[in-house]
């Protein structure tokens, strides 16, 4: 990434974020780099650093933030936000940047296609009658097709 | 001890064998499991694209077991963090439930706040106890290293659970399987994730992470590894041969669920326990 273009940076990201569940503490943040030491997604690519995204987002890069590819590899697995000393809640900061990247239109294919096939269809791996004619023939009871209480609750959808 | 039977939407289609074992180790220790067909998706595959969406999924879940007055049983552990996180935020009267319960008059439904969610490994330890639970044992597991696997949202966010088990330092897993005669084995990376929540991301990432525990465990000597969430399973069970080739390497450990482990000291055969489904082959383990 090189030098910060801090000309280009968004003063109110910042607030933005801290008006959002899980924003409201990044700026206790004293970079320990306990949430980067912890996660298991670093350990195998550094191109996802948790310490990294919190800087970046203190800094109001949000355009880097939301249109970069790497806050999409973040597991959602909760050992930096359990460890952070400061009681950041990383993990929720992450989704909240996430869902942000999505109204900018940020989204991975496979992360579109879950959300759509469980706003169409009530779940993610719908079943079909072959499916139910599995689980009966272990013994096991049939489950519903379709869900029609996901249209009532995502109309628009 | 009765409970709405919460599934979710991996096991039903993907992880039968674990439903299997689990409804087979619940009528054995007395557990009265309540299926219901109105379930939707507990909402955790929504929470990163559409979190608000994913808040209503959840209270929607939590409002039919209210409807029912019954608390939650979990399966996955997926299901189990999104369901206690919508029902801890939901818990107090206020803004945010008023909001969601807008959405969820268009069902007809209204949550009130007070419905209980808990994994059924959970039930096991604190409903159940383990008294009734070894009474129920009929074979001795005591040839077998097992490596257990807690996976991430089984514990965390911690706040939410209340302190159930600890997070850095768990033990609630293996004193089950430990009950069993099974020889429980340490490793490195206990704690990690397995990658899943990736995979739909770039797979290559979540096959990396994966990887590194299935080489712990293999390294550590078990026979098998032991989990309690239909996610990890995919990861470890479901993706093993394709880590294996994609990587050049070779583990062939076998992945059991939790509740086929306990099922296998109540003497359940193979098929019972669906053991026939597991992707890597598990007879070798001897069963």
């Amino acid at each position: 990434m090189g030098q910060l273009k801090l000309d280009r940076a968004d003063p109110n990201f910042r607030k933005q974020l801290a008006n959002q569940p899980g924003g409201e503490k990044i700026s206790a943040c004293f970079m320990c780099r306990t949430c980067t030491a912890s996660c298991p997604i670093t350990a195998v690519n550094d191109k996802f650093n948790p310490l990294r995204i919190i800087r970046m987002a203190l800094f109001g890069l949000k355009a880097e933030v939301l249109s970069g590819d790497f806050i999409w590899l973040c597991s959602s697995c909760y050992a930096c936000q359990e460890r952070c000393p400061q009681g950041v809640s990383i993990t929720e900061f992450m989704t909240v940047l996430k869902n942000l990247a999505v109204k900018e239109g940020n989204i991975p294919t496979g992360i579109r296609a879950q959300r759509d096939i469980i706003k169409g269809e009530g779940r993610i791996y719908p079943l079909d009658d072959f499916d139910n004619k599995k689980r009966v023939k272990t013994g096991l009871p049939p489950i519903p097709t379709s869900c029609s209480a996901v249209k009532k609750l995502f109309p628009d959808e | 001890m009765k409970y709405a039977f919460f599934l979710g939407c991996t096991i039903p289609a993907r992880s039968r064998n674990y439903e299997l074992s689990a409804r087979k180790v619940a009528e054995r220790v007395g557990i009265e499991l309540v299926d219901a067909d109105e379930f939707m998706c507990c909402g955790f595959p929504m929470k990163a694209s559409d979190y608000k969406a994913a808040e209503v999924m959840g209270a929607y879940n939590l409002a039919l077991a209210q409807e029912k007055k019954l608390n939650l049983c979990v399966l996955c552990s997926s299901c189990a963090s999104q369901l206690t996180e919508v029902a801890h935020h939901l818990s107090h009267d206020g803004p945010e439930r008023a909001q969601v319960n807008g959405e969820l008059s268009r069902a007809g439904l209204k949550y009130d706040g007070g419905v209980q969610v808990i994994h059924f490994a959970r039930v096991l330890l604190e409903a159940v106890g383990i008294e009734t639970i070894r009474e129920q044992f009929v074979r001795d597991l005591n040839d077998l290293k097992i490596a257990v696997h807690y996976g991430c949202h089984y514990l965390k966010p911690s706040e939410i659970y209340h302190g159930f088990d600890a997070v850095e330092d768990p033990k609630s897993i293996e004193t089950l399987v430990a009950l069993t005669g099974a020889k429980v084995i340490d490793y490195t990376g206990k704690k990690m994730c397995c990658g899943g929540p990736v995979l739909p991301v770039d797979e290559n990432v979540a096959l990396l992470v994966a990887k590194e525990k299935l080489e712990a465990v293999s390294d550590s000597g078990a026979d098998a590894m032991c989990l309690v969430c239909p996610f990890c399973a995919v990861m470890y069970d479901g993706n093993q041969k394709s880590i294996e080739s994609e990587f050049g390497v070779t583990y062939d450990l076998p992945v059991l669920y939790l509740t086929q482990v306990l099922g296998l000291a109540m003497g359940f055969d193979r098929k019972e326990l669906g053991l026939n489904l597991n992707v890597v082959k598990t007879k070798k383990l001897g069963f």
